[in-house]
């Protein structure tokens, strides 16, 4: 059977249940209520109410008006095909993730760019989060949540957090030491520091993680669907198991979709800066 | 093919229209609303709590004065940096008389500064100048500590300024001093306005004070009007007068300033030397001014401090080093600058116009000869090297002869270095006619220098 390796994770996750499973309760009702209130506002609005939002939206990010328009052709047709609700669910899984991702990857990542090396801890925790087949997070988060949405967004943000961690921490050190000097000159706090030079400095670095953590989100929305995540991964899998091409394919170009449009808005709101 | 692309550049055309139009639209709502927020909080907001300020901190302190009764801003006090790990092991070996490469190569140490000790007054231009590495930044940042010294003190306003703590060294420096950098360091998200009220915004100044004094602060520098426009949208001179008014916006006692105008192009960099002594004149603020040109430093310094190796060799007034150098080394330095003074051929060549290549047939150098109504030509090979001169008597000669080309009858000419000074350059013309060629080291031809500009560094005197 397993090796000490294996017994040992098995253990530390029999433990963690056992010791801290009301923290485990009141995390997962907090994330549910978070979850359903985004999934709520999503699918408040009727789809064609919801595009010209969204085509405003985009206006006001991107100042584009052809980029605009195709955002909104690209979610009409995610509505013609039949999928609004499967996408709503799917969107409000990724922009939760991506929020809970991003409120503790950069605090993270600002923490491991204060030594004078990359922290080594952080950076080998990076790696094994990124690395480790996604699949294998399914296993304790099913444990610890049971089945269904919260437990995928939660595989869902260890696996996305780490580009904004790394992207972080890269955009402050490269920071140029100038900046720090005036900053320092000028006799500023370490807090003013932070968020008057390094922040702003670094936030086209962040933003290129942030950007890459919702493209992690995504893919890994699919996968959570293996444990009742429901949305369009949802639907892919049951494709997948009835052998359904056409409802796999509709599925998939829904999720291509809507990777294509986040990616968008994200990047242009990293060119227009802050 | 064609008519997709015409139908795509109207699209094209249109959506840069559209996104110009959302963006400055959308700018201004942006603005709105801030106004209007920060109007609000303004009105809301608890006043803060007022802190220690600098004066608090240097009221204790006595401000010392010197022999002839000048108040004096900072001393230096055997002030010594070592960078490395084991810094004691450095200063003993240098307190045994071992100079910095010694010390470099025996303990893996670098010798920033040792042993400095020195007064400057206050309302003094005191310039800091030696070559690269000589430790003039070091020097400068261990003053406000941007570099911690590894020995020694600094006193400023008379307060050992070496053992205040963390606290209130940002106190200090926020009110007390300030800093302009080489490359301007401003910060590229914010306004001009908003980079010269940095320093204001970190001492908690409520924004309608710190906007009003910036922009005073930007037409002290000649910038008025500028204040919204980006730090990318400006020259180099343009963004350092941005960095000398952040610097002065505080209304600091000190300003430190190293190589502050190294970056700038000649002519610019003279115009900030100008204002600089226009400021420091009107304001009365004692400079610390960082660089590694000496006419720089004779032009700004009431005093000049050189140093080498990291210690003080000279400190004068600009007169007093050139007249008396204290050793060789500033003698040397100062030499320096009188040979790049003399006048060299390379001021005086113009671009080599009418010449020959030795490939070309006799007929051809003939009529390009004609047609520039000369009778004597520079000849160069394919790669631009001199090979000497042809006279047209010579190249009828090779016609005659039925020579393919003109290397047959190229005859030597007496070329110079564009290090070469004119003195030289005029000795070989008077025994010529001809235009100098000017050529390098790999007898590349650079130039020539005609009579005409001989006669007239002849007639400036230049020429002795
Ligand atoms: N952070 C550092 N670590 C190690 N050595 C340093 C460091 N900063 C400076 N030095 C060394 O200290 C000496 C003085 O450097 P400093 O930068 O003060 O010279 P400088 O006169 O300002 O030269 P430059 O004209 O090149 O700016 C040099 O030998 C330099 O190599
Ligand atoms: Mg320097």
């Amino acid at each position: 059977m397993a090796s000490p390796v294996g017994i040992f994770a098995e253990e530390l996750v029999d433990v963690i249940q056992y010791y801290l499973g009301w923290l485990l309760t009141i995390f997962k009702d907090v994330l549910d209520l978070i979850l359903e209130s985004v999934g709520g506002i999503l699918t408040f609005p009727d789809p064609v109410p919801f595009i010209f939002a969204l085509i405003l939206i985009s206006l006001l990010i991107t100042k584009r008006l052809v980029l605009s328009l195709l955002i909104g052709a690209a979610f009409y047709i995610i509505e013609w095909m039949g999928y609004w609700d499967s996408a709503m669910v799917t969107l409000s899984m990724v922009l939760v993730a991506t929020l809970v991702a991003v409120l503790i990857a950069v605090p993270l990542g600002i923490r491991a760019s204060s030594g004078e090396k990359a922290n080594p801890v952080i950076k080998a925790l990076m790696d094994f989060m990124q690395t480790m087949p996604a699949f294998v997070y399914l296993i304790p988060a099913v444990i610890f949540f049971g089945l269904g949405a919260v437990p995928g967004v939660i595989a869902t943000v260890i696996f996305a957090m780490p580009p904004v961690v790394r992207l972080t921490n890269l955009g402050i050190r490269q920071v140029p030491p100038e900046m720090n000097e005036v900053a320092d000159a000028f006799g500023s706090t370490g807090w003013q520091k932070l968020t008057k030079v390094q922040l702003p400095i670094a936030l086209p670095s962040i933003m290129a993680g942030v950007n890459q953590c919702i493209m992690l989100s995504l893919s890994m929305v699919v996968i959570a669907a293996m444990i009742g995540g429901g949305g369009l991964g949802g639907d892919i899998v049951n494709a997948l198991s009835t052998i359904d091409v056409a409802v796999g394919f509709e599925a998939g170009l829904a999720v291509v979709l809507i990777a294509m449009t986040l990616d968008r808005l994200t990047q242009s709101f990293r060119e227009n800066g802050a | 093919m064609s008519s997709g692309i015409m139908k795509r550049r109207p699209l094209k055309a249109a959506d840069d229209k559209v996104h110009d139009f959302l963006t400055t639209g959308i700018g201004r709502v942006k603005a709105l609303i801030r106004g209007s927020v920060k109007g609000f909080a303004k009105e809301h907001r608890p006043r803060s709590k007022n802190g220690r300020t600098a004066k608090a901190i240097f009221a204790e302190a006595q401000s010392p004065t010197d022999e002839d009764g000048n108040e004096i801003m900072i001393q230096v006090k055997k002030l010594s940096k070592i960078y490395g790990r084991r810094p004691e092991e450095a200063l003993a070996l240098l307190r045994e008389g071992k100079d910095k490469g010694e010390v470099q190569s025996m303990t893996s140490n670098n010798v920033g500064l040792y042993d400095v000790s020195f007064d400057i007054r206050k309302g003094e231009m005191f310039v800091l100048m030696g070559l690269s590495g000589s430790g003039k930044s070091t020097l400068e940042r261990c003053m406000n500590r941007l570099i911690e010294p590894t020995s020694g003190q600094v006193f400023i306003d008379g307060l050992d300024f070496t053992s205040l703590n963390d606290e209130d060294l940002r106190i200090a420096r926020r009110e007390k001093m300030s800093m302009v950098f080489q490359n301007f360091g401003l910060l590229p998200h914010r306004n001009v306005k908003d980079n010269v009220a940095y320093g204001l915004e970190i001492q908690g100044i409520p924004e309608s004070e710190r906007l009003e004094r910036a922009v005073a602060s930007i037409e002290l520098v000649g910038l008025a009007g500028y204040g919204d426009r980006m730090p990318s949208d400006l020259s180099g001179g343009m963004k350092q007068r941005v960095g000398l008014a952040r610097a002065l916006a505080t209304d600091p006692d000190i300003l430190f300033m190293d190589e502050a105008f190294s970056a700038l192009d000649p002519l610019i960099r003279g115009d900030m030397q100008d204002e600089l002594i226009r400021i420091q004149s009107e304001l009365g603020k004692t400079v610390i001014f960082v660089t590694h040109d000496l006419d720089e430093a004779l032009k700004l310094g009431d005093r000049i401090a050189l140093m080498k190796d990291g210690r003080i060799v000279q400190i004068g007034t600009a007169e007093e080093i050139l007249q008396n150098p204290a050793d060789e080394y500033v003698d040397r330095f100062v030499k320096e600058v009188d040979r790049s003074k003399i006048l060299t051929a390379n001021l005086f060549m113009r671009k080599p116009k009418n010449i020959l290549y030795e490939t070309q047939g006799p007929r051809t150098a003939l009529r390009m000869m004609d047609n520039c109504d000369r009778d004597d030509m520079l000849v160069i090979d394919g790669e631009k090297r001199l090979i000497g001169m042809a006279r047209s008597d010579g190249i009828l000669r090779a016609m005659n002869a039925g020579d393919r080309d003109i290397s047959g009858i190229v005859s030597d000419v007496p070329s110079v270095r564009p290090d070469t000074p004119m003195s030289e350059v005029v000795q070989i013309m008077v025994t010529t006619d001809f235009p100098i060629p000017v050529a390098d080291d790999d007898g590349i031809l650079l130039g020539m220098i005609s009579p005409s500009a001989a006669a007239e560094t002849l007639r400036n005197g230049g020429g002795e």
